[in-house]
């Protein structure tokens, strides 16, 4: 008995570590003063400011634009490459897989500088093209190593079957293997769709002119002291992950309970 | 000899507010080789971990060796368990796991090197010593998981469906392994199976137990050949259940006939369940029978053939070294001990 | 079909050696190479890079990162494992929504989760309004090595529950039956079975928290102000600030090397099983 309110209050101070920031920034946008640390009374004037704000709309909307194009492209050149790289054997694989991992295991610094160096080398441009595409590049390794594992448990006889009951390897792949990994191709997508939101150090070497993302405009404030309007909107953006969470979790567990029921019936 | 090592007293036990058992009574005598036989969810395991220690009973007492030991830990209980799955530790190679209980007990290096290797050189393991659980095969972790219990020397070992996963050749090995190694130790095992065959082999008694309830206790043969009740005599072998209706004692009337039987003191005109095992009935040509059929279906067994043969109304199933081809006509004889009058299920 | 569905890989593959092949390439090309190399008729190779590296300044901030990663990593482990352990006995039903809230705050981004700290720890922060309220005095919290390993844990601290987690809540219940059965009482029942089991586990842990920690450099930034450079703040310099390539790529070098020496470490140790479990 001890032990469990033992263990209660050690989970309680855990969460309370971790969630104590979180509350400071949702307070806080609420707080009249720009003061960091003392609350001089309720306002929501920096949830109005924040439509007026055109830095914090601009990035804004490049950093959705650029996690939702990148999660896309990245998904579908992930989903190609992983079916690829899957029914490869031998050296050739394990040289792709490990150079795949790559970008996973270096420090996303050395990856932002890198690929800083490349374009530089390349003359190109540093804007919207340049950030992307590094989001891409960054993006596609999550996406492969989430299918992968789906394509392994594929029964290997399964698109032999299809093509034995008259499809062409492209139905195949198509109507079988395709909604066969769909698991992992959400799960990749998802994951590259949040990493891409939340990058901040590979965007900081490849941001260019005019060109930037929440990340990188928070990071500037910093250390002048983020205007409220910053603490707005990230409340804002966890209200909608926090209902968004909410409702998937609530979807699949009723899709579980009446899955559950099906198979009562059944029995 | 004939001191009850295990005793259970009127063990109930619930989960979620359902009886998994209903008021238990065993005993089990040192040295014997009791098997709990059921089908599943009939509370065969459960008795077994409330024996472990695994799990708590609701009401009711468990004994060992004369002493009270519901609340004992697991740990503290001088048995050991072979689990369903076996339960073997992944991260110790096959020396460490049989080792596991010794090294708890603080023995020393030699004298638990020297139990070890007997251990292993009893399960024909000699050379195991240092391998690691994933390389071997389903057949050897068994016999290791026997071995880690065994080396502890308990009094009892509880066994949970062990050969279970094994295929049907090893299973069949295994048995008489088992069989000789618990008359060879003088231990006594109390073993859960859903196999009827498997216990018939093995039990000096069996259990047979459902929907938490013991039906039936006794030796094999008892069991088998004079099951109490119509879920025991389908549950242990193939059995033609039909009903039927005493007239008087000695006499049964089934599908609208009367036939002798060795069955008394039920009340005249109770209904009742009767019994016919299929290997019981006797072919004879059409007309010669006390019933008459035809042959719907005919599989050949390798020793003898089951047919299906419809008679009276009623699909017998008859095991017969004599061969009807489908369609025939054909009679059917029994005679009065071929048949077991039961009282009626519910 | 199999040998077919092999092209499908082919675009990837060019796509990698442009994009991640040939700028490893790069920086390892411009880590050997002087300042004065200039398009490849010019290109002059040199080790000096490397041999600046080992100025005392330098090697003080390499071991100033080595050690502050590793005292997070280590306190990451010891809030981390009673945690992931409480959250795996825990009951099913409850199980899921304690793993929610240890994710839930990776969702938020991370440079303002840590920008909060500096309004929890500042001087005129809320920990410090708070003593003085109680009339306690005052502390200097912000711009501390102490504050960089707190954003370093804070940030981290799921990516060590989340594997050790996984390996406790994958064990198999009945291994821990067994070992009862066997005689072990539950202290034992956790150092011989448990622990041993749920290595892989911390092991992954101390990978995904160890190596971001060694490499980053907002969190020192913020936190740790200008005084409590690590490696990652270093690089930052080199190439955004000094506009030193050269140097800058050496010491990017020399943190991949970091990371896949302690990685192959690692590795070691998760495969190398039976001399664990021996050690335990």
């Amino acid at each position: 008995m001890v032990k469990k309110y033992l263990s209660k209050i050690y989970m309680a101070i855990i969460f309370i570590f971790l969630y104590a920031p979180i509350v400071v920034l949702a307070v806080f946008s609420f707080n009249e003063s720009r003061s960091r640390g003392n609350w001089t009374g309720f306002t929501l004037k920096w949830y109005v400011e924040l439509f007026y704000d055109r830095d914090i709309r601009l990035a804004f909307y490049y950093t959705i634009s650029i996690a939702i194009i990148s999660a896309i492209i990245s998904t579908i050149i992930g989903t190609f490459a992983a079916i690829g790289i899957n029914s490869m054997k031998g050296k050739t694989k394990s040289l792709i897989l490990n150079v795949n991992y790559l970008p996973v295991l270096n420090p996303d610094i050395v990856t932002g500088i890198s690929l800083m160096i490349l374009y530089i080398s390349f003359n190109m441009d540093f804007g919207f093209n340049t950030m992307l595409l590094s989001h891409i590049v960054f993006n596609i390794p999550y996406v492969i190593l989430s299918i992968l594992p789906k394509l392994k448990q594929l029964d290997v006889h399964i698109t032999e079957a299809a093509m034995d009951l008259g499809a062409t390897p492209m139905y195949a792949l198509r109507k079988v293997i395709i909604p066969e990994i769909k698991p992992g191709i959400v799960t990749g997508f998802l994951m590259a769709f949040t990493l891409s939101i939340d990058d901040f150090i590979i965007s900081y070497f490849t941001k260019g002119e005019g060109v930037t993302n929440l990340s990188i405009i928070i990071y500037s404030m910093a250390r002048r002291g983020v205007r409220p309007t910053i603490n707005a909107l990230s409340t804002i953006m966890l209200t909608v992950v926090l209902i968004l969470m909410i409702l998937i979790n609530k979807r699949t567990s009723a899709e579980r309970v009446s899955k559950f029921k099906r198979k009562e019936v059944k029995e | 000899m004939d001191k009850a090592i295990i005793q259970l007293n009127n063990i109930t036990k619930k989960f979620d507010g359902e009886i998994v058992l209903n008021d238990i009574n065993l005993s089990v005598k040192e040295n014997e080789f009791v098997t709990l036989l059921g089908p599943s969810g009939c509370g065969k395991t459960t008795t077994l971990r409330i024996i472990g220690g695994f799990e708590i009973p609701d009401e009711g007492e468990v004994y060992f060796d004369g002493q009270l030991i519901n609340d004992l830990p697991p740990f503290k209980r001088q048995l050991n368990t072979v689990f369903q799955k076996y339960a073997l530790f992944p991260h110790l190679n096959v020396f460490e796991n049989i080792a596991f209980g010794l090294r708890i007990k603080k023995m020393d290096e030699g004298t638990i090197t020297k139990k070890v290797e007997k251990m292993l050189g009893l399960f024909n393991l000699k050379n195991y010593g240092k391998r690691r659980i994933d390389q071997l095969s389903g057949g050897q972790q068994q016999r290791i998981a026997i071995a880690r219990a065994l080396v502890n020397e308990p009094k009892v070992l509880l066994l949970d469906e062990p050969l279970g996963a094994l295929d049907l050749k090893l299973r069949k090995e295994m048995q008489h392994e088992l069989k000789a190694m618990q008359q060879q130790l003088g231990i006594t095992f109390i073993y859960v199976t859903h196999d009827q065959e498997e216990a018939l082999t093995m039990s000096d008694t069996i259990v047979v137990m459902n929907d938490g309830i013991i039906q039936q206790m006794g030796t094999p043969i008892d069991i088998y050949n004079e099951p109490e009740n119509a879920f025991v005599a389908d549950f242990i072998g193939e059995s033609n259940i039909l009903d039927g209706i005493m007239h008087d004692d000695y006499l049964v009337e089934f599908l609208g006939k009367k036939f002798q039987c060795l069955d008394a003191g039920f009340g005249r005109g109770e209904e009742v369940d009767v019994v016919i095992r299929p290997e019981d009935l006797d072919l004879t040509p059409a007309g010669e029978g006390k019933l008459e059929g035809v042959v719907k279906s005919v599989i050949f067994k390798g020793v003898h053939y089951e047919m299906d043969i419809e008679a009276n109304g009623y699909e017998f199933l008859v095991h017969s070294t004599d061969m009807a081809a489908v369609g025939t006509s054909v009679g059917l004889t029994l005679t009065a001990d071929d048949i077991h009058i039961m009282v009626k299920g519910e | 079909m199999k040998n077919r569905t092999k092209y499908f890989a082919y675009p990837y593959i060019i796509w990698i050696i442009i994009f991640i092949a040939l700028p490893a390439f790069l920086v390892l090309l411009y880590s050997i190479t002087t300042k004065e190399s200039d398009g490849i008729t010019t290109i002059q190779f040199t080790l000096e890079n490397f041999k600046n590296f080992f100025n005392p300044l330098y090697l003080n901030i390499l071991w100033d990162s080595i050690y502050l990663a590793a005292v997070s990593t280590i306190i990451c482990l010891l809030i981390g494992y009673p945690a992931a352990f409480i959250i795996s006995n825990a009951h099913l039903s409850r199980r899921n929504t304690l793993l929610f809230l240890c994710i839930l705050p990776m969702w938020m981004n991370m440079l303002l989760r840590t920008y909060a700290w500096m309004t929890i720890l500042g001087n005129n922060g809320i920990l410090n309004n708070l003593f003085s309220l109680l009339g306690l005095p005052t502390f200097n919290l912000l711009y501390t090595k102490g504050a960089t390993v707190m954003g370093m844990v804070y940030n981290f601290l799921p990516f060590m529950i989340l594997p050790i987690y996984t390996a406790l809540s994958k064990m198999d219940r009945g291994l821990l039956e067994a070992a009862d059965d066997l005689g072990a009482d539950k202290k034992t029942v956790f150092i011989k079975v448990i622990l041993p089991l749920s290595m892989p586990g911390v092991i992954s842990g101390i990978i995904m928290v160890f190596m971001p920690a060694v490499s980053t450099f907002i969190i020192p930034q913020l936190l740790g102000g200008n005084k409590n450079m690590m490696i990652g703040n270093l690089v930052e310099r080199l190439f955004i600030i000094n506009g030193d390539w050269n140097f800058g790529s050496a010491i990017s070098i020399v943190m991949m090397l970091i990371i896949l020496l302690s990685m192959s470490i690692m590795n070691k140790f998760d495969i190398d099983k039976e001399g664990g479990a021996r050690l335990w």
